[in-house]
């Protein structure tokens, strides 16, 4: 599904990701671990498009398709799903009008009719039901007065109703309680299929108690030094870093 | 400096058709308006009020009168079907400076209000005419007014009886029309006495391609006890010059919202003035301005807190894009002995564009020593934060920026009180933002006419 050789990213002059490559199959969740500055929000920020970043070496591919050729909204419409690490307010935006002009663009990518407007708000009272937000949601604006727990419930609410094949997770887990942590990831579980894939960074073995990956990489100084099977997360939470860092040499 | 010689001259030579085609009321301030006029002329740009607003290049091309009162051939019922859903209005039409007589009215006002001919009011009722006219908009305060004053021969005007309620909203379209370039001077005037009710809603439209320049004077009297709402929209082009003032005095015990809205103009200085004369008044003043391409708006405010326990809340809002330029200028005066006033203003614009440019300058000046008052000021771009976060979401570019457009100016709109305007002024600005407003169903002549 996901295919990264030899990634090479920069911002501001200053090169973050220095060759990555990582393969993700249909399917499959891998975890993205390392300690803060290590590069794991770059890489999540890159392959979803964000504009700041500059690619300078390497590639990435989406189901055959060369990614970094897309805007943002066209990855978006091919299937790949941000949960943000820090959700945007945007005040005056109602989650109602985002969310049917975010489905509706990706309608009209995939060739089909705007969704009835009947249809559209049951189709959004079914979803927000699994991350257990309120009826008030559909008339709130984006984010904004949301608490932490509730905007990570939401971004998982956007998944639900985008369905993406591929979602990343940039520190859903952070600034989580554990009743919200349990929400966010048993909603996140019911969203999975054989054929959707994900992308989770994390710090904490907690989420991934949950989320029970196939793959564990560690990224450190912008490369990936270590990828091996859920058992590296067990072993980073007893014992950190530094063994990895030693083992690569670095 | 010499745009003020062509109407110098005109009313020297035109002073005794413009008297002749109007009433008496109106005739009686002419003369002293004229010598203020020529003694002062227009305002330069040194003129603090008239900082953003090049008033000499507005009035030096020449434009034709109508003086001697020709009928303007149109009905106004063909050219406009704006029909606001859900909002039954009592619609009337003031075509240029007249006001349509033949207007039909889906129903009847109550007794004793009147919405009429300003030039026609003054002759039957020249008492209650002359006890109002031209007592706020002095002609020596302001180069509009004088000029206003002498040339102005008729126009609006609407009078709502002590204690009367009028529940169906009041809806007067001003129809620019023409087949020459014109200059139009259209006087207003508004009386609701003691404990009077009324929602105005004005919509300036411009059917005709040509060149228009409006000098609008409107006064406004809010009785004690009284409440107005008054809303002005307006949607003409961009060969369109306007300049509207408009004075409010407001007694104690009344409320008064005024909401201004420019969705499409060329250039438009609007001057609002509100006094609050009597205690706990209060005074809700709106403003929203969509402004691209090359139009200008120049809105330029007074809140006069004269007497004690008033209460003002003010707020405008400019989205600008391509080369616009906007400008406001909202100074809130709270006069010695008005304690306890609570006054609070906010000018928040977004510049789409790297070209558009913003003047804010917000003013805030205190006499008493027991107020609340706040006043404040921001400029800024979209949020990128908020774009990239709407393209991840897959919404496209162009969309994601006009939702955030939307939102920030859909402020102004949430705050009108009836709703039925507040949704067809959200699809109307939506519409606009989407570059869709000449395709208005409903309007097709009247707005089908950006040249």
């Amino acid at each position: 599904m996901l295919e990264i050789r030899d990634l090479h990213v920069s911002i501001a002059g200053k090169e973050i990701l220095k060759g990555i490559n990582l393969t993700v199959r249909d399917g499959e969740v891998h975890a993205l671990m390392g300690q803060n500055g290590a590069g794991k929000s770059t890489l999540s920020n890159v392959i979803v498009g964000h504009p700041a970043y500059e690619v300078t070496q390497g590639s990435i591919t989406f189901n055959g398709r060369d990614l970094l050729a897309m805007k943002p909204e066209e990855r978006a419409h091919e299937g790949i799903f941000l949960s943000f690490q820090q959700p945007v307010e945007i005040p005056g935006v109602s989650m109602v009008n985002f969310m049917r002009a975010a489905m509706n663009a990706k309608r009209k990518h995939l060739g089909l009719e705007p969704m009835a407007a009947a249809d559209f708000l049951k189709l959004m009272r079914e979803k927000r039901k699994i991350v257990e937000l309120d009826t008030k949601l559909a008339n709130r604006s984006v984010n904004e007065g949301f608490s932490g727990g509730e905007k990570k419930r939401n971004e998982i609410f956007q998944m639900a109703m985008l369905e993406p094949t591929l979602s990343i997770l940039d520190e859903t887990d952070s600034g989580l309680d554990v009743d919200a942590l349990r929400i966010v990831a048993e909603g996140f579980n019911r969203l999975r299929t054989p054929q959707t894939s994900a992308l989770v960074i994390t710090h904490y073995q907690r989420l991934l108690d949950y989320l029970k990956p196939d793959v564990v990489h560690v990224l450190i100084g912008g490369q990936i030094v270590k990828t091996a099977g859920p058992e590296l997360a067990l072993q980073i939470e007893e014992r950190g870093f530094d063994w990895i860092r030693e083992e690569a040499g670095l | 400096m010499n745009a003020e010689k062509q109407y110098i001259e005109l009313y020297e030579q035109q002073r005794e058709l413009i008297a002749r085609r109007s009433a008496p009321v109106m005739n009686a301030l002419r003369d002293e308006a004229f010598q203020c006029f020529r003694q002062a002329g227009f305002p330069s740009r040194k003129v603090e009020r008239y900082r953003y607003t090049d008033v000499d290049a507005a009035f030096m091309p020449d434009y034709g009168l109508n003086l001697s009162r020709l009928q303007i051939p149109v009905n106004p019922y063909d050219v406009f079907h704006c029909d606001v859903p859900n909002l039954s209005t009592s619609l009337y039409f003031v075509v240029n400076d007249q006001f349509y007589a033949k207007a039909q009215p889906k129903a009847p006002l109550p007794e004793g209000v009147l919405v009429m001919s300003l030039c026609q009011a003054a002759q039957d009722f020249p008492e209650l005419v002359g006890k109002y006219y031209g007592t706020q908009a002095r002609a020596r305060k302001d180069a509009i007014n004088a000029l206003n004053t002498m040339l102005a021969q008729d126009g609006l005007f609407v009078y709502v009886p002590h204690g009367v309620a009028v529940e169906r909203p009041i809806q007067v379209v001003n129809i620019l029309r023409a087949d020459v370039d014109l200059m139009v001077n259209r006087r207003v005037l508004i009386v609701l006495e003691q404990g009077a009710q009324v929602k105005l809603l004005f919509c300036d439209h411009a059917i005709d391609g040509r060149k228009f320049l409006t000098t609008q004077v409107a006064e406004v009297f809010v009785g004690e006890n009284a409440h107005l709402e008054l809303y002005e929209l307006e949607e003409t082009h961009a060969q369109s010059s306007r300049f509207s003032n408009m004075y409010v005095s407001q007694q104690a015990y009344s409320t008064a919202v005024i909401d201004s809205i420019t969705l499409q103009n060329g250039l438009s200085r609007n001057r609002t003035d509100v006094a609050l004369c009597g205690e706990y008044g209060e005074t809700t003043l709106y403003g929203g301005v969509i402004a691209d391409g090359q139009q200008r708006v120049d809105n330029n405010t007074l809140i006069d807190h004269r007497a004690a326990h008033c209460q003002s809340r003010e707020l405008y809002k400019y989205v600008l894009d391509d080369q616009a330029v906007g400008a406001f200028a909202g100074r809130v005066l709270v006069r010695e002995g008005a304690q306890k006033s609570v006054s609070q203003e906010t000018n928040a614009n977004l510049c789409a564009s790297r070209s558009a440019r913003m003047y804010s300058q917000p003013m805030l000046e205190i006499y008493a020593d027991d107020v609340k008052c706040s006043h404040g000021s921001t400029v800024g771009q979209l949020d990128e934060a908020a774009l990239f976060y709407m393209r991840q979401r897959g919404i496209p570019e162009d969309e994601a920026r006009l939702l955030l457009k939307f939102a920030f100016i859909g402020q102004v709109i949430d705050g009108i009180p009836m709703t039925s305007l507040r949704d067809r002024l959200h699809y109307l600005v939506e519409k606009r933002f989407r570059g869709e407003l000449g395709k208005c169903g409903g309007c097709q002549n009247a707005l089908n006419c950006e040249r």
